[in-house]
């Protein structure tokens, strides 16, 4: 008894602790299991339903007809199975939620540690855009951007990508200030390592945690974006998603039919599909920070 | 045990001369919200003059127009751009010209729309900023109860939903009925036509007619504020003013309301303020989606086109409207907790 064993929760070398108490946390398990079912179901969309499903003039179903067993889910004005429809709007959904979050979080984080690491000018410069960025309001920025840069797949994902980045950016540099006072990157700078090898090396493994725990956040409220942006008609036309189906339906008279399944098939995968990421979101947050929340 | 008293009594001899640290605090917000106002309005002109395609096209879509008209159009959207820009410093709002679509000067498109919105989420804002304070109140002080539990998690699931589709939802419900639902409200609009909204016949209508946003909003509106105001309970319930409240042995009706509230209030003032400045632009897809003639579906009705002026002077407008917000927000909470002004 020399020494006093002290054991506390280190994030980095409690990875696979962590791994295994997020497996045993029901809501996240809950939310990871639905995300399962909808990843299967963007996956295996082609194969369920071949393309010529999705076409207007071969459709064979009565227009708005309410579910019955040759379709699940109904269908839409002309005569297509909304389950169909509604299969592959997921690829689309996913697809733009996850690549706008990749988007965000690059460059939140980017900004957020060099705006946090640089003293000077460059710092407060970054700061202060990041302040601007955060006061106009997400959906008309989102709006006027679409508008300006036409609508297609990729410009809807940069979109919310472009938009969104600002809430992490303020959250990476706060943490980034609280980790440059720690004394090994004084003894990093002693040695004379330059800035980005500061910022790479030292801080950015830092930062990942709080990063990583964020986008499952972030994801789903692009994936909220998206289907928002996409029922204004600012979506691809070519395409279909969540929020085309809703757009398409609201235009085609859904609710004065009173059409319950067609609009309700893919606000209900949105909802799952959100509720999921913001379950994970909030077990991850809780692994980080046991004290702020409920569900340990 | 005497050393932090000790530096805050020092602190005032520091500071400057003069200025009295609220009033200097005052001026700086003052100062940061009109750099941010500079921003807004120098990003708005170059966001839409890199609008790709032929400007004259686009401004004279679906018009008659002489050659007149058009040499004069074509001096404005021509000119260099520092031109252009110094116009459009000199008058942001009707400095890119008449709206394309409406054929009339910006704002007096937009004036005659402006107290519709604010009715719609100005009353949504109030009921859920008391309903949620309430919930979050009896949440977070029996943090775990059942009731605790339902309410998060009904939160949560609010959160997670479109608010349009929320809507479109209780349109279908309850305007034209589900099942055994009749449809009670009316599908859209602000006012069945030919009644005269001065008349209390009027108002009732008007109020009938609100009654289904109202509720769609307050429910999208509610998730926040009960969430904030459940948060910062929990945060002072731990406080040891409180234990020592409890002490004293006040009820525990004593504790919560004269002690822990007002203090957690204070989050929740400032979020309620800011969010007013989202209350303009707020409501983009639950009026479209209701087809009530405020200024979100006027925000639609510019996107189809797009009429460039419109829309321009409709997104400085909500950002203005962010920027006063946050602005008094910020006075607000230095005003209230007079911490945050040293």
């Amino acid at each position: 008894m020399t020494t006093l064993e002290f054991k506390a929760p280190s994030p980095a070398g409690g990875f696979r602790d962590g791994m295994r108490r997020l497996v045993r946390s029901r809501t996240a398990l809950a939310g990871a299991l639905v995300l399962v079912g909808f990843l299967v179901m963007a996956l295996t969309a082609p194969l369920l339903f071949p393309e010529s499903t999705l076409s207007v003039t071969r459709a064979d179903g009565p227009p708005f007809s309410p579910p019955s067993l040759a379709y699940p889910l109904g269908t839409d004005e002309d005569g297509r199975s909304v389950l169909a429809l509604v299969a592959w709007g997921a690829r689309v959904s996913l697809l733009v939620g996850l690549g706008a979050t990749a988007i965000s979080m690059s460059l939140g984080t980017a900004i957020g540690i060099a705006s946090g690491h640089y003293r000077g000018w460059i710092g407060a410069a970054l700061d202060r855009v990041t302040d601007w960025f955060l006061v106009i309001p997400f959906l008309p920025l989102a709006i006027v951007l679409a508008t300006v840069l036409g609508p297609s797949i990729w410009t809807i994902t940069a979109v919310i990508g472009l938009t969104a980045w600002p809430g992490t950016a303020r959250l990476v540099r706060a943490h980034t200030l609280s980790v440059s006072a720690r004394p090994y990157l004084e003894r990093s700078r002693a040695l004379g390592a330059r800035n980005a090898h500061q910022m790479i090396h030292h801080i950015l493994p830092n930062v990942m945690p709080l990063v990583l725990a964020n986008t499952t956040l972030a994801i789903s409220i692009a994936i909220l974006s998206e289907t928002t942006l996409s029922f204004l008609g600012l979506g691809d036309p070519g395409s279909i998603s969540w929020g085309s189906i809703l757009d398409q339906g609201f235009q085609a008279g859904a609710i004065s039919e009173g059409a319950w399944w067609y609009l309700g098939a893919p606000g209900i995968c949105v909802v799952l599909v959100v509720l999921a990421f913001n379950l994970i979101g909030r077990s991850i947050e809780a692994l980080l920070d046991p004290s702020t929340s409920d569900n340990p | 045990m005497s050393s932090p008293l000790a530096a805050e009594v020092a602190l005032p001899s520091q500071r400057g001369p003069r200025l009295s640290p609220g009033l200097a605090y005052a001026l700086r917000q003052i100062a940061t919200s009109l750099g941010t106002l500079a921003f807004v309005i120098v990003f708005n002109f170059f966001l839409f003059r890199v609008l790709p395609g032929d400007p004259i096209a686009l401004y004279t879509r679906g018009r008659a127009i002489d050659a007149e008209q058009l040499r004069e159009l074509r001096a404005q959207l021509y000119a260099p751009l520092w031109r252009q820009f110094l116009d459009y410093v000199v008058n942001p709002i009707s400095g890119s010209g008449p709206s394309i679509r409406f054929q009339a000067p910006v704002w007096e498109v937009i004036a005659p729309r402006l107290p519709v919105t604010l009715l719609l989420v100005g009353t949504a804002t109030i009921l859920a900023a008391v309903i949620g304070v309430r919930l979050g109140i009896r949440a977070g002080w029996t943090r775990g109860s059942p009731f605790d539990k339902a309410t998060t998690s009904t939160t949560l699931v609010l959160y997670s939903m479109p608010e349009f589709w929320f809507g479109m939802i209780v349109l279908i419900v309850f305007a034209v009925g589900v099942g055994p639902i009749p449809g009670l409200f009316p599908t859209g609009g602000i006012v069945t036509p030919g009644v005269d909204v001065s008349s209390p016949e009027g108002w009732l209508n008007v109020a009938w007619h609100l009654t289904l946003p109202v509720f769609t909003l307050t429910v999208v509106y509610l998730a926040q504020y009960t969430l904030i105001m459940r948060s910062s309970i929990i945060e002072e319930r731990g406080q040891e003013y409180v234990h020592t409240a409890r002490a004293k042995g006040l009820a525990d009706r004593m504790v919560r309301n004269k002690h822990a509230v007002p203090n957690a209030l204070l989050p929740t003032v400032t979020l309620v303020f800011l969010s007013l400045g989202f209350v303009v632009g707020g409501a983009i897809t639950i009026e479209y989606v209701y087809s009530i003639n405020g200024i979100g579906s006027l925000t639609v009705d510019a996107l189809q086109g797009p009429d460039v002026p419109l829309l321009e002077a409709l997104f400085l407008l909500f950002s203005t409207a962010v920027i006063l917000a946050n602005l008094i927000a910020n006075l607000l909470y230095a005003y209230l907790d007079p911490r945050v002004r040293a």
